[in-house]
């Protein structure tokens, strides 16, 4: 497949780690942040191979991960409302929220449908002209613009059967917010690849000068990993902070201004609830007044029960990276992705689920 | 005759009558079934293989396949992975009130067909039919009885450090053709569902090789699971190598797309043998000849380190563990 | 927030279009990306091209990597 297969490359790898061991002189801590590239990492065992200098961990970028319980419960609420059809991602159907999954909800008689995409959601509004379509509406800005772009369709085409619920995040705050927190002592952020190439790289060239941290924006497949991590570590060893694009096929400094265009028209930022975070300023989306007619917040009376977190679980230390999944005294016992308690196990982009379906005992 | 199913089709009245005759008996035509007792009365000896499956796939009809091939290739491939000699199924239809008679004869006809490539019979059969909205157009049941060969002893706990992994083709074929056809995902491809029986690809694998120490079928769970179930049973561990297992590129593109791993996908036309390392050449070689083996390859080794684990080794060289599949492969947007 | 990929761009018909990776195809929208071409890499996300892949840049970083690998593999 081209521009896959050929950034899979074995040649290409061992050139890129030959480069990087060679540099590598100060101990360094580099986290990814975004779930993709913690899956990636996993997948292709990319830890193993780093220099001992080098130590990787996982931030909280998995969309299905950070979205709170009392956000899920929502989703949940929703489902059980007569005459609704939820359309939803695949990553969200096992999370359990408070009491239930969607997928039990499901099971319970909830009219809970999977899509690939919000255009597959518009095609099941247009069906059932006598239900009401809620999209979930979760991930990062590279996903809100096409969640965006899917409202102002609706909106165009007279589509009035047609809702988000809005649990979308944006990036830069949340890396903020580890950053400030001080927690865990980072060198080097791997930069999420499709986010950037909806926002370009200037947000993180703040970052960069702000917090004197370099970071590099990677793209997905093996040789891009060892590339992003080889540029971190160059910065590194000269003591500089800056961004580079390592992912140059992918992502422009400017990102992409129509993408952002839309994104801007139909959302603007608000507070949001993380999972591990608490609520964060200005790192949520919600839907602006010119388009409140498809706010499934506004649309439906949404009655859920106090929303409570599972006892042991601390995802929430996990996703910001102070705790690794095996301190989890849940972890592989009580939770596992058969019986999963917190959201990092069911997502396959989870920290817990990475590490208990690809770590085990190779794990680097 | 109607064109619809009614209730009454499944009462045992003389519409259920009609119905067996018009579109059972004719069409899976045998002088066992023929007689329509309340059981089929046969001689059997030797070894004896028993198995059952429901099948619940839905659509019915997906591209290169539907439910009535699944159904007598699942059973069929069921006894071949015992070593056996697959012989006669016998077939249980629960139908959906409202099916169309088009949409039965067409899997009756599928079943035919399947059975007859497979050279087993069907003799002995059940009909019901449920309310509109219990059952998805069709469920299946079939049971399997075969004959397993002097000599041949096949099973899961079987494998032993040394051992060769053998894989008789490309994987992921059947749940990709099937995604492909759901709401809310449909996407275009040429790829069908490699559906097929596999007990003559089975009996001359065994003419290469008496020792072939396990036979499965990679289907629900696909290859990552059935290789984990082996290594459980055997208490041994599993090495193979991403480079070596043949994927096809339509099945590549749909994964990425969709965010799905090969490994955990479908397969209802392909075997995984473990083979002492001695004669995996030759049985791959019988293998390749047969038109469902053509692309059969070595995949990979049975090991005395890490038991009931599978590991991979990656394109990059470095090794990962492949586990069993949880639930549903479901497609994801992260 | 990531899983996309490139995909060949085979036909378009106003703001949608079908592409195409590894044999599978798929109609996808070009709402965010209206500039495309036929013959473009589209980076496809839930079914929406977010960006159209710079080949140029792909082609370099290629070349520059693999000049890299075989210096490294020269070195011994």
């Amino acid at each position: 497949m081209r521009f896959i297969t050929e950034f899979r490359s074995s040649e290409l790898s061992a050139g890129l780690l030959s480069q990087i061991r060679l540099r590598s002189r100060t101990p360094a801590r580099l986290m990814e942040f975004c779930g993709g590239h913690t899956v990636a990492i996993f997948k292709h065992g990319i830890r193993q191979v780093l220099p001992a200098t080098l130590e990787m961990v996982s931030g909280p970028g998995c969309p299905v991960c950070v979205t709170a319980n009392a956000d899920i419960d929502k989703a949940i609420a929703l489902s059980q409302v007569p005459g609704v059809i939820i359309t939803t991602f695949g990553d969200m159907l096992k999370v359990p929220g408070s009491r239930l999954s969607l997928q039990e909800a499901k099971a319970g008689g909830a009219d809970v449908r999977m899509v690939y995409s919000t255009m597959d959601a518009i095609k099941i509004a247009n069906e059932n002209a006598d239900k009401a379509i809620v999209f979930l509406g979760i991930g990062f800005e590279a996903t809100a613009p096409t969640i965006a772009a899917s409202i102002i369709q609706a909106k165009e085409r007279g589509i009035d059967n047609y809702y988000v619920l809005s649990l979308n995040k944006l990036c830069p705050p949340a890396i903020r917010a580890i950053l400030d927190s001080g927690e865990v002592r980072l060198n080097g952020l791997i930069c999420p690849g499709h986010v950037s190439t909806v926002i370009g790289s200037h947000p993180w060239g703040a970052i960069a000068r702000e917090y004197h941290i370099p970071c590099v924006i990677s793209g997905f497949e093996p040789v891009d990993i060892l590339q992003c991590v080889s540029m971190l570590v160059a910065q590194i060893e000269k003591g500089e902070a800056r961004v580079e694009i390592a992912y140059r096929r992918g992502v422009r400094p400017e990102g992409n201004p129509e993408a952002i265009k839309l994104m801007e028209m139909v959302f603007e930022p608000a507070p949001a609830r993380w999972r591990g975070m608490g609520e964060l300023p200005a790192s949520g989306l919600k839907l602006r007044r010119e388009y409140q007619q498809f706010d499934a917040e506004l649309a439906f009376d949404i009655i859920a029960e106090p929303a409570c977190e599972p006892e042991g679980c601390i995802c929430g230390d996990i996703l910001r990276g102070t705790k690794v999944p095996q301190d989890c005294p849940l972890f592989a016992s009580t939770c596992t992705p058969e019986h999963p308690v917190g959201p990092c196990m069911v997502s396959s982009e989870g920290s817990c689920s990475a590490h208990y379906l690809y770590g085990g005992s190779l794990a680097g | 005759m109607q064109d619809r199913i009614l209730l009454a089709h499944g009462s045992g009245g003389k519409l259920a009558r009609e119905l067996v005759e018009k579109s059972f008996l004719r069409v899976l035509a045998n002088p066992l079934l023929a007689r329509l007792d309340d059981s089929a009365v046969f001689d059997l000896s030797g070894k004896i293989a028993f198995t059952t499956d429901s099948h619940v796939v839905s659509p019915i009809f997906f591209p290169g396949g539907d439910i009535g091939r699944l159904a007598v290739c699942g059973t069929v491939n069921d006894l071949a992975m015992s070593g056996a000699r697959p012989l006669y199924l016998s077939l249980a239809l629960i139908i959906e009130e409202g099916l169309t008679m088009s949409e039965l004869d067409r899997v009756m006809a599928s079943i035919q067909k399947a059975a007859e490539e497979a050279g087993v019979k069907i003799i002995t059969g059940d009909t019901k039919v449920v309310g509109r909205g219990s059952a998805d157009g069709l469920f299946i049941n079939t049971t399997g009885i075969g004959v397993v060969p002097e000599g041949v002893d096949i099973s899961g706990s079987n494998a032993r450090p040394g051992d060769k992994i053998v894989l008789s083709g490309n994987i992921g074929d059947h749940s990709i053709a099937v995604l492909s056809k759901r709401e809310g995902l449909s996407f275009a491809t040429d790829l069908k569902s490699d559906c097929a029986p596999l007990g003559n690809l089975v009996a001359e694998m065994l003419a290469a090789s008496l020792s072939i120490r396990c036979l499965r079928d990679p289907t629900r769970g696909g290859l990552a699971s059935t290789l984990n179930e082996i290594a459980g049973q055997s208490g041994v561990g599993i090495r193979i190598e991403e480079e070596k297992i043949p994927v096809r590129e339509e099945v590549l593109g749909a994964c990425e797309m969709l965010g799905l791993d090969p490994l955990h996908l479908a397969n209802e036309g392909k075997l995984v043998a473990v083979v002492p390392a001695q004669d995996a050449e030759a049985v791959l070689k019988a293998m390749r000849v047969n038109c469902y083996g053509k692309e059969a390859a070595i995949v990979g080794e049975v090991s005395a380190e890490h038991p009931g684990r599978v590991v991979m080794k990656t394109g990059l060289g470095t090794s990962r563990i492949v586990d069993m599949l949880v639930g549903e492969p479901l497609p994801r947007i992260c | 927030m990531c899983l996309a990929i490139p995909a060949l761009i085979k036909s378009i018909d106003g703001l949608e279009a079908e592409a195409e990776i590894g044999g599978i195809s798929r109609r996808i929208s070009l709402q965010l990306t209206p500039e495309a071409r036929v013959g473009d890499y589209a980076i496809v996300h839930t079914g929406y091209a977010i960006s159209i892949m710079d080949q140029e840049e792909a082609e370099e970083t290629l070349k520059i990597l693999g000049e890299m690998a075989s210096l490294v593999e020269e070195s011994g």
